[in-house]
């Protein structure tokens, strides 16, 4: 299978670089964690504009491989660039931004319609006018269509929503999923926001101190022991879903997911529409039995699959379908209940879903 | 203005171009590299640049014609390859103006360049520009102040140069005699009005130039508000 994979080490001052991990040349891959973590230091290193020693593969070609001698220079590893500030020439107006990357990219390069990225990036007003009359938004549109426009094998993000307004942010983040599924660009998303990694992203690297914690599946990594740990009472689990059908008199929708039909406050999604749902493992109780006599609306019967200490007085419980598959909920209970229910790995048990915020739909 | 005062202007005139000219392009790179690098020898490049600054122009000439002279060190040797005599003659006044008017030209660039964002370079990088055709179209045009700058000091700088053409060049009418020496001519003479004329022309000349500098960086800076 095509994948990404990566092992690097860095020195830069007296911060060290040491990160491994492999994730599927598809999609987002979310770079996630705290500022320091050394995001953007691996991020240059996959560019080839920082200083670092190891490997790196991006499907089948080879950009470093220090122990075989191999460095393909920035300039010809095709990749597509955009960080936080704009990096738009401020001398050339948008069309010559544009002009830029065509002008120099190979035949070999994927060739993008221009009029197709102008048109996805909705930047056709914005020809003539100069980067610096941009608005922050405006801007990182132009500086990812110029990205895509240059045919990159590998689409490079870092944190390019910090300089945008809030409300552009979102068409921003949907710009950037369109974008790497119509174009067909694997894209690496830098980001210390859970939320935005959590809205865009299919896999996920999670960075803490210079090292790639885990790499995985957005959903696994997420519901991960450590990841959940580390986010404290933010931790919780991801549900992919497609919306089923909207009912109108009670104002919800029902989707569709490998839990079951899951019942939520009414969205504004078509029947088909994939949507994001994430749900805290606070927002999550467990009972040995079904309960009907529950305010609750989503109750799953599940199999427990692990508890781990959480703080001192908690427990969280990870919990598969019980009809078998690979999703995951995440809930915290107190390590009281859980001796009082009995509920320890294998244990049957069902899961209540008190709340679960959309993060996403496509 | 007399015959030998039209041709002190042209030869002037020539020098100052021709010295400008080679000035932008040994000064470039050297500029660039000064900009650029964190090489631990730069501060000391750097100053060797700056001298002309402070030192007396007479000092520069001394070296140069004790140097460049037929018994001096790169003089002998030029001499022996077949080149044509480096002092009292244009080629020596064009290399002592170089080294006169160095910092005048270096300076400015360096700044400019050093202003260019390194992200819009990584940026060009990325878009597979190589080092050439990136500094031609990312840097230059983002240091057309800095090189404008540049070619106007050079070239008002050589213009007004007196000490080290004196001694390099010597006073010879034609060849080697540039206005600011017919005007010391003019004066040891008693011959004022002459030496007017040279001396307010020169005088104009230079003050229309920084005008001219000044104004158009002026412009740029609100077309690029």
């Amino acid at each position: 299978m095509s994948e990404i994979a990566v092992s690097l080490r860095a020195q830069v001052g007296s911060f060290a670089l040491d990160a491994a991990f492999a994730v599927p040349m598809a999609g987002v891959t979310g770079l996630f964690g705290a500022s320091g973590s050394g995001k953007t230091t691996l991020l240059r290193c996959l560019a080839g504009l920082g200083r670092c020693d190891g490997v790196v593969r991006i499907g089948g070609a080879v950009w470093q491989d220090d122990e075989r001698g191999i460095r393909v220079l920035p300039a010809e590893r095709g990749v597509g660039w955009v960080s936080q500030d704009s990096d738009l020439f401020p001398h050339m107006d948008v069309a010559g931004n544009l002009d830029y990357a065509i002008r120099r990219r190979p035949a070999s390069a994927p060739r993008h319609d221009r009029s197709a990225v102008v048109g996805q990036a909705g930047i056709g007003a914005l020809m003539q006018r100069a980067p610096l009359s941009l608005s922050g938004g405006e801007r990182q549109r132009v500086a990812i269509a110029r990205a895509l426009l240059a045919g990159p094998s590998l689409l490079l993000l870092d944190e390019p929503l910090s300089a945008v307004d809030e409300p552009a942010r979102r068409g921003l983040l949907d710009f950037v999923a369109e974008a790497a599924a119509g174009f067909e660009v694997p894209v690496i998303y830098v980001s210390h926001s859970l939320t935005e990694v959590a809205r865009i992203s299919d896999h996920l690297v999670w960075m803490e101190g210079g090292s790639a914690r885990r790499a995985g599946s957005l959903a696994d990594v997420v519901a991960g022991a450590d990841f959940s740990r580390w986010l404290g009472d933010d931790a919780g689990a991801v549900v992919d879903a497609v919306v089923r059908a909207h009912d109108e008199s009670w104002a919800t929708t029902v989707l569709d997911s490998a839990w079951g039909q899951f019942t939520i406050g009414r969205i504004e999604a078509a029947p088909g529409d994939r949507v994001r749902l994430r749900v805290l493992a606070r927002d999550v109780s467990i009972g040995r039995a079904p309960q009907g006599d529950t305010s609750i609306v989503n109750e799953f019967h599940v199999c427990v699959a692990a508890c781990d200490p959480l703080g001192a007085g908690d427990l969280l419980v990870r919990m598969t379908p019980r009809g078998g598959g690979t999703a995951v909920l995440l809930a915290r209970v107190m390590r009281q209940s859980a001796a009082r229910l009995g509920i320890g790995p294998g244990a049957d048990a069902y899961a209540r879903v008190k709340a679960a915020a959309l993060v996403h739909r496509r | 203005m007399n015959h030998g005062d039209v041709r002190a202007l042209w030869l002037t005139g020539a020098l100052a171009l021709v010295t400008t000219a080679l000035l932008l392009l040994v000064g470039t790179p050297l500029a660039w590299w000064l900009a650029r690098s964190r090489h631990r020898i730069r501060p000391g490049v750097e100053a060797l640049v700056a001298l002309p600054l402070v030192l007396p122009p007479t000092v520069l000439g001394f070296y140069l014609l004790v140097l460049l002279g037929p018994a001096g060190a790169i003089g002998s040797i030029w001499e022996a390859m077949g080149g044509p005599r480096l002092v009292f003659s244009f080629p020596g006044l064009v290399i002592g103006s170089m080294l006169y008017s160095l910092p005048f030209v270096v300076q400015p660039l360096q700044t400019a360049f050093g202003a260019v964002p390194e992200r819009l370079l990584d940026a060009a990088t990325l878009l597979r520009a190589g080092r050439w055709d990136r500094f031609r179209t990312v840097v230059l045009p983002l240091s057309r102040r800095g090189v404008l700058t540049a070619t106007v000091l050079g070239f008002a700088h050589t213009v007004g140069e007196f000490g080290v053409v004196l001694m390099i060049g010597g006073n010879i009418p034609g060849r080697t005699q540039v206005l600011s020496i017919a005007l010391y001519n003019h004066v040891e003479r008693l011959e004022y009005a002459a030496a007017h004329t040279l001396a307010a022309g020169l005088l104009a000349f230079s003050f229309v130039v920084l005008l001219a500098v000044y104004a158009f960086n002026r412009r740029f800076e609100v077309a690029r508000l």
